[in-house]
């Protein structure tokens, strides 16, 4: 494997900073106070090629100011970011041709006119050649089961045909990097796994990075090998998702209901948590195996049922919100 | 720079067409629009004709020398209201983040902002301004230059309302919902210039010619047109310096723009 060094990163970011003046009104003084927010600060990150990053944090965090950074809508106030090698404010123009946005709760598609009329321009727009832009056009609406809705009005769709709408039109062009914000929201169930399937199957396929912020961690575990955690203006955890539980110091449970009530059961390995009549709740350590535990336990007492739970990453990301503030 | 002009153009008849297209699935609401607009402009002229069944003239001038500065100014507002009017809410897409949208795609801001809910509503208006317009060029005593300084007149003339639009429109980077202040300039010029400026004193005329430079929206060319000096007494050479005049309103619109987008980026309000 490359050391990260070698591997030329796609996006760059160093020390980045975006402040807003705000004027406050104030008790008693008939003049607004000026006043500076940080709404990004000493953030540094770099996104390899290829690869898929979760980008989570709770409203107001700064997730959307450093998006609005990395497209070049926003001049950051301090450090550097670097999106395909290019200044993104700088080069706004020139970076929007490699790169693609889905903006969840904002459609792009033209509402009264078919879906193809909508992706025709967008050829037109990004000055995508015809054939490559047929061969993208087969492949998505193929993958997206968007055939035969491409000559109905969008206003006609629903929501999860117009998500898929939004993101095909996002990556007609073939973007080096995609950032998708909340691409699920609003979706039923069945609607969010095939949306997810199809990220995958990009990702895979063509190597396309994405850049993720959502609200929903489901998208997160079943899409993304790095998450960053971003609070108040700066990163607060970069790493694996395994990496978030050990760090969020979360921890598994183990159910067991005994066949008579006992005193709180005592295994190496394993706390008991919680007692409730014959049901007792252990917790033990993630990266613990079970089955030692599972079986110290029904050595030592009369069991009748044991399940175990699995952590979860809500609960370890508010963890992590109440220690970073 | 030509060519990347002349694909800007095109970038921009193709989103245009896109925008009539989707009126179009609503024919009868877009028939009645240019219609009932039409009608409401027309009624504007009718105005200034029943005034005139009893002047004789106004401020030294007669009705259809009236009715040739009301249809220029008409024809070149409806023509820039037409192609860039939507340049106007702005402010709303700033507000909705349809700008930030607009800013992650391959075309240069102003060109999709101008071209955004294209409309055709205006065909009303545009119609009313031309019919005026050659009517009154029927009383005009033709010759080679006077076709030319009139063709001049009405590309200038649009140029100018351009740069107004795109300049007062700027005001909404800085401060949302000035929508008025932009409308007093533009629209309040536009009504200005429908009337002989000689009706007005000297110190309006000045206004027009340097701040404002409505003045050569028409005012100017129809004095040569008709064959008139400026009552004021302006210098004659004014009556051919329209397109300097709708060249500097563009140029200096385009530098508030660039402006305005600059402060967005940098401030993200």
């Amino acid at each position: 494997m490359p050391s990260p060094q070698s591997v030329p990163s796609l996006i760059e970011v160093r020390d980045l900073e975006r402040t807003f003046d705000v004027r406050r009104p104030v008790e008693g003084r008939r003049r607004r106070v000026r006043e500076q927010v940080r709404a990004v600060h000493d953030l540094t990150f770099s996104v390899a090629a290829g690869e898929m990053v979760g980008y989570i944090g709770p409203n107001g965090a700064g997730k959307s100011t450093t998006i609005k950074m990395l497209t070049g809508i926003l001049v950051p106030t301090g450090g550097q970011v670097r999106v395909a090698g290019l200044d993104p404010s700088r080069q706004r123009v020139d970076l929007a041709r490699r790169i693609g946005v889905v903006f969840g709760q904002r459609s792009t598609l033209w509402w009264d006119l078919p879906l193809r009329d909508s992706f025709e321009l967008l050829q037109k727009m990004y000055r995508i050649p015809p054939a490559r832009y047929r061969e993208n056009l087969d492949r998505f609406i193929d993958l997206l089961d968007l055939e035969a809705q491409l000559d109905t009005p969008v206003r006609q769709l629903s929501l999860g045909q117009r998500m898929r709408g939004d993101i095909t039109a996002a990556l007609l062009h073939d973007p080096e990097v995609v950032y998708l914000d909340e691409p699920t929201i609003g979706l039923d169930v069945v609607s969010k796994g095939r949306l997810r399937e199809f990220l995958r199957a990009l990702n895979a396929e063509r190597g396309t990075t994405l850049l993720l912020t959502t609200h929903d961690l489901q998208d997160i575990e079943a899409l993304c090998d790095r998450v960053i955690v971003i609070d108040h203006g700066t990163a607060v955890y970069d790493g694996s998702l395994a990496g978030l539980h050990a760090e969020g110091g979360s921890s598994r449970t183990l159910v067991v209901d005994l066949v008579d009530e006992a005193d709180p059961i005592d295994v190496p390995g394993a706390s008991v948590r919680r007692v409730e009549g014959p049901r007792q709740w252990l917790s033990f350590p993630t990266e613990a195996s079970a089955a030692p535990i599972v079986a110290a336990v029904a050595a030592a007492y009369d069991v009748a049922d044991l399940s175990i739970q699995e952590p979860d990453i809500e609960d370890v990301i508010r963890e992590l919100y109440s220690r970073g503030g | 720079m030509g060519e990347a002009a002349a694909r800007h153009l095109r970038t921009y008849g193709q989103i245009a067409w896109l925008w009539i297209r989707a009126a179009w699935q609503y024919p009868t609401s877009f028939v009645l629009l240019a219609v009932g607009n039409g009608l409401i402009t027309g009624l504007d002229f009718v105005g200034l004709w029943i005034m005139f069944a009893h002047l004789r003239d106004l401020a030294g001038f007669s009705l259809h020398e009236v009715a040739l500065l009301y249809g220029s100014a008409s024809l070149a507002l409806a023509v820039a209201d037409t192609a860039i009017g939507s340049v106007e809410r702005i402010g709303t897409y700033i507000r909705t983040g349809r700008l930030d949208q607009m800013m992650t795609k391959p075309v240069p801001l102003l060109v999709q902002v101008c071209a955004d809910q294209f409309t055709l509503r205006r065909l009303g208006r545009l119609t009313q301004a031309a019919a005026v317009f050659g009517w009154a060029c029927t009383y005009v005593d033709w010759t080679p230059l006077r076709v030319l300084v009139a063709v001049s007149m009405l590309v200038s003339g649009a140029l100018v309302f351009f740069g107004l639009f795109v300049g007062f429109s700027c005001v909404q980077f800085w401060t949302t919902d000035a929508t008025e202040i932009a409308n007093a300039f533009t629209y309040g010029g536009a009504t200005v210039t429908q009337y002989p400026l000689s009706i007005f004193p000297r110190e309006v005329l000045v206004g027009l010619t340097f701040v404002i430079p409505v003045a050569f929206v028409n005012w100017y060319p129809c004095l040569y047109l008709l064959g008139r000096s400026d009552p004021f007494g302006t210098p004659d050479a004014f009556q051919f310096a329209s397109p300097v005049a709708g060249l500097v309103t563009g140029a200096a619109a385009l530098l508030v723009w660039r402006t305005g987008v600059r402060h967005y980026t940098s401030t993200g309000s």
